[in-house]
């Protein structure tokens, strides 16, 4: 039997669940990556987030049960359930959905009554994510985020609305009310900052600085042509000297609002000095406590807030005669069913929605198996859309980016249009049909694993692996460049190098690609499917993985 | 105004070897006080900054190549009159290779490399 | 006749920092037009002088793959406010510029 949801995480967890007891003198609100999910919504956690080398069992590579014993988490608790995949559709009835704005903004409101004075920060990948998002140009989620009360943030998914949107934003409807900081920005001509790097904030008397780091490979994982004057990177030594300057103005306290991925945040706490916290996200990684990293000169927490408008994290600082003293952290779970939503924020989200319901609510399909994108190579909703690519296309295999964000679907769900813009809404959305040599897929295979895998976190871009169709391979994770991807078979048939392959694929980085968006092309082969049978995941058999924490 | 004569052979050699020979750089010892400011991953091959600065006393002479290019050096920079041991521009690099920066100071050579990935892209969380 | 440079030069301390931006083709004579077939004939910079308050301060040479509109930043200690930068360059073709700012 199912419970209610409301009924159950109150038998779970006590009515307190949100009762977060009042800490210290300075507090910061952090959420990230919510992809302009406005809505509640389920989100399944990865079963695959490999840490390779030196991260090799250490957060944020950790699933499943090696998450709960890290953190302490009981197993079959609302907790457990927000922190992992495991036993996913199931518990996701018991304890309903999770996120939307209204119920996220009744969370904000009740933490800053407790808090006075606490910051609200967006770490980005706010303004992408769904077709309300994309088809309103950003609009709908800068009305929402200025309800909501966010103060400071930085970006990545924004940057593909071209530069021009997000310049337009910043200066008018973000002036005087939010700043939008990132210190890893420069122009291509002489370098200049294109934002504020930081900015200063007063918190009960004491002076916090508040740095951004925008996603330093935007150009590289997202259209350059987009953003054609602008050049990122990770850029330490600007960090350095921001955080320095920052101190020098006189900032207490000194955080980082990144959206660099977890691994980055964790080598950079390493690498800068004087910065108490970094507050991360990108990687999408829903980790329960702080990491603490040491360095020359002390200590840095890095914490990462998962996505989806999944969680929200509240950090507390207890600055005593200029000093921080102590500090608490809890990445609190947004179950919608606890929350009550915020009546304001409905009718901001409703009006938004009101004239494109109708689109929104057609009903493509129905699916008889749980559907979710996360996990380091494959989802059950990318290999419905790689068999749909293939389909259509008639191609022999298919590439589809190892995106991570992207809601999640319960068996016997109806899929919408709304549901399936979650995991295809960008601004660059063709499909093609190319026809490549054995070699060529090999070497876009191997580019797109050592983003993923690479030893040094600053040679990784924080997505998940290309999701293939049609190409059964092995792969070697801790292996360099180039060694890692063998035994590629198609149709049991090695795949040769000198052969020519039609692969079918999406979300072209190169400029002037014409191709049906990909909304389309899923659309039409949900509807003539209707039911959507049970995928066949096609993932690569792993070599040297066995007992990793970091796999189911 | 424009003194020497092109370096025609150093420009046109076909590895870095003979490039570092062409600028007479051949033999040079490494050295930590060439700092060597690149991207860990190239936001565009064709334009990827590099920054040099020398910490060697009398640095006169700095040239960058990039090894895995058809014709690896790049550039071969002369400095005077109180010009800082310090360069910054922008190089096309053909794919993921050391960037090697050589340096003359008081009429010897020295050596160092960056490694710097370019890699096809498109992906993102 | 080639578009004029951008010249900044700011003292910082008792360092001009100076940076120039060149407007450039930079052809390579390694690319395919893609229309005719036919190959690109090399064009790029080839040499660059640049003297403050009359003295030589950089010389250089470069080769085809200095970036597309060349960027170039360099620091001259013991130079003052005011000072004129001159910067020179001509390339393969024998096309030549000449452009100048003051020390600010
Ligand atoms: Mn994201
Ligand atoms: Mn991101």
């Amino acid at each position: 039997f199912a419970l209610d949801g409301r009924q159950a995480l109150a038998s779970a967890d006590g009515a307190g669940f949100y009762d977060v007891p009042k800490f210290g003198n300075v507090s910061l609100m952090h959420f990230t990556d919510c992809h302009a999910q406005l809505l509640p919504i389920y989100f399944r956690e990865p079963d695959v987030n490999l840490g390779i080398g030196s991260s090799y069992g250490q957060a944020p590579h950790l699933v499943g049960e090696h998450l709960l014993k890290q953190f302490g988490i009981r197993p079959g608790t609302s907790e457990a359930h927000a922190f992992t995949y495991l036993d996913f559709s199931a518990a996701a009835k018991t304890y309903g959905k999770v996120g939307g704005f209204s119920h996220l903004s009744t969370l904000v409101k009740k933490i800053r009554a407790s808090r006075p004075g606490a910051l609200l920060l967006d770490g980005g990948d706010t303004w992408q994510g769904s077709a309300t998002s994309l088809w309103s140009n950003g609009q709908d989620m800068v009305d929402a985020c200025k309800l909501l009360g966010v103060d400071v943030m930085t970006g990545h998914w924004e940057f593909t609305l071209g530069a021009e949107r997000v310049k337009q934003i910043v200066d008018n409807d973000f002036k005087g009310k939010l700043d939008f900081v990132a210190q890893n920005i420069k122009t291509n001509d002489f370098g200049d900052q294109v934002f504020q790097p930081y900015t200063m904030k007063e918190i009960n008397g004491v002076p916090v600085a508040i740095i951004g780091q925008a996603f330093p490979y935007t150009p590289i994982a997202n259209p350059r042509w987009m953003v054609p004057d602008w050049s990122f990177g990770i850029q330490d030594d600007n960090m350095q000297k921001t955080v320095d300057e920052a101190r020098a103005k006189g900032a207490q306290v000194v955080v980082v609002l990144s959206h660099n991925g977890m691994d980055v945040d964790l080598k950079m706490a390493s690498r800068v000095t004087g910065i108490d916290a970094i507050m991360g996200g990108h990687t999408h990684d829903g980790i329960p406590a702080p990491s603490i990293v040491k360095n020359a000169k002390g200590q840095t927490l890095v914490t990462n807030a998962g996505s989806n408008g999944k969680f929200l994290g509240v950090l507390d600082f207890d600055v005593k005669n200029g000093k921080i003293t102590d500090y608490r952290y809890k990445l609190l779970p947004v179950f919608s069913n606890l929350l009550a939503a915020d009546p304001a924020m409905t009718a901001l989200i409703s009006k938004h929605r009101a004239p494109y319901e109708a689109k929104l609510s057609e009903k493509l399909a129905v699916t008889e198996d749980l559907l979710y994108r996360r996990g380091n190579f494959n989802g059950t909703f990318d290999q419905l859309i790689l068999d749909a690519l293939m389909d259509v296309k008639g191609a022999d295999a298919a590439f589809s980016p190892g995106f991570r964000w992207g809601t999640t679907l319960l068996p016997g769900e109806a899929i919408t249009m709304d549901r399936l813009m979650d995991q295809t809404a960008i601004t660059y959305p063709s499909t093609s049909l190319t026809e490549m040599s054995g070699e060529t897929i090999k070497t876009i295979m191997e580019d797109v694993c050592d983003n993923l895998f690479n030893a040094d976190p600053y040679y990784q871009q924080g997505g998940d692996m290309v999701r293939v169709g049609g190409i059964q391979y092995t792969c070697d994770p801790s292996q360099k460049i180039g060694k890692r991807i063998s035994n590629m078979m198609l149709k049991g048939k090695p795949v040769s190098p000198n052969k020519t392959y039609k692969v079918a694929g999406w979300a072209p980085v190169a400029e002037g690609a014409t191709g049906e968006p990909v909304w389309d092309v899923v659309a039409t082969w949900l509807r003539d499917k209707k039911v959507v049978t049970p995928r066949k995941l096609n993932t690569p058999k792993l070599i040297g993985m066995k007992g990793n924490p970091g796999i189911a | 105004v424009l003194a020497a004569e092109w370096n025609k052979s150093a420009f046109e050699a076909k590895n870095a070897a003979d490039a570092l020979k062409g600028v007479g750089a051949a033999g040079a010892a490494k050295s930590a006080d060439i700092m060597i400011k690149a991207p860990d991953i190239a936001e565009n091959g064709a334009v990827v900054p590099v920054e040099v600065t020398s910490k060697i006393p009398g640095t006169t002479e700095i040239s960058i190549l990039s090894e895995q290019n058809v014709n690896p050096l790049i550039a071969e920079f002369t400095l005077s009159n109180g010009a800082e041991g310090y360069v910054s521009t922008r190089i096309k690099m053909a794919k993921t290779s050391n960037v090697t920066v050589a340096v003359k100071a008081g009429g010897k050579t020295y050596i160092a490399s960056k490694e710097v990935k370019v890699t096809i892209g498109g992906c993102g969380g | 006749m080639a578009e004029p440079m951008k010249i900044r030069a700011q003292m910082q301390g008792d360092t001009a920092d100076i940076k120039v931006l060149m407007n450039h083709i930079m052809e390579t004579g390694l690319r395919k037009d893609a229309k005719t077939g036919q190959m690109i004939p090399a064009h790029f910079i080839q040499q660059v002088n640049v003297t403050v308050g009359g003295k030589v301060v950089l010389d250089a040479q470069w080769g085809y793959a200095v970036a597309k509109n060349p960027f170039l930043g360099f620091k001259v200690k013991g130079a003052k406010a005011g000072d004129k930068v001159v910067v020179n360059w001509v390339d393969n073709k024998g096309d030549k510029r000449t452009d100048e700012a003051a020390i600010g």
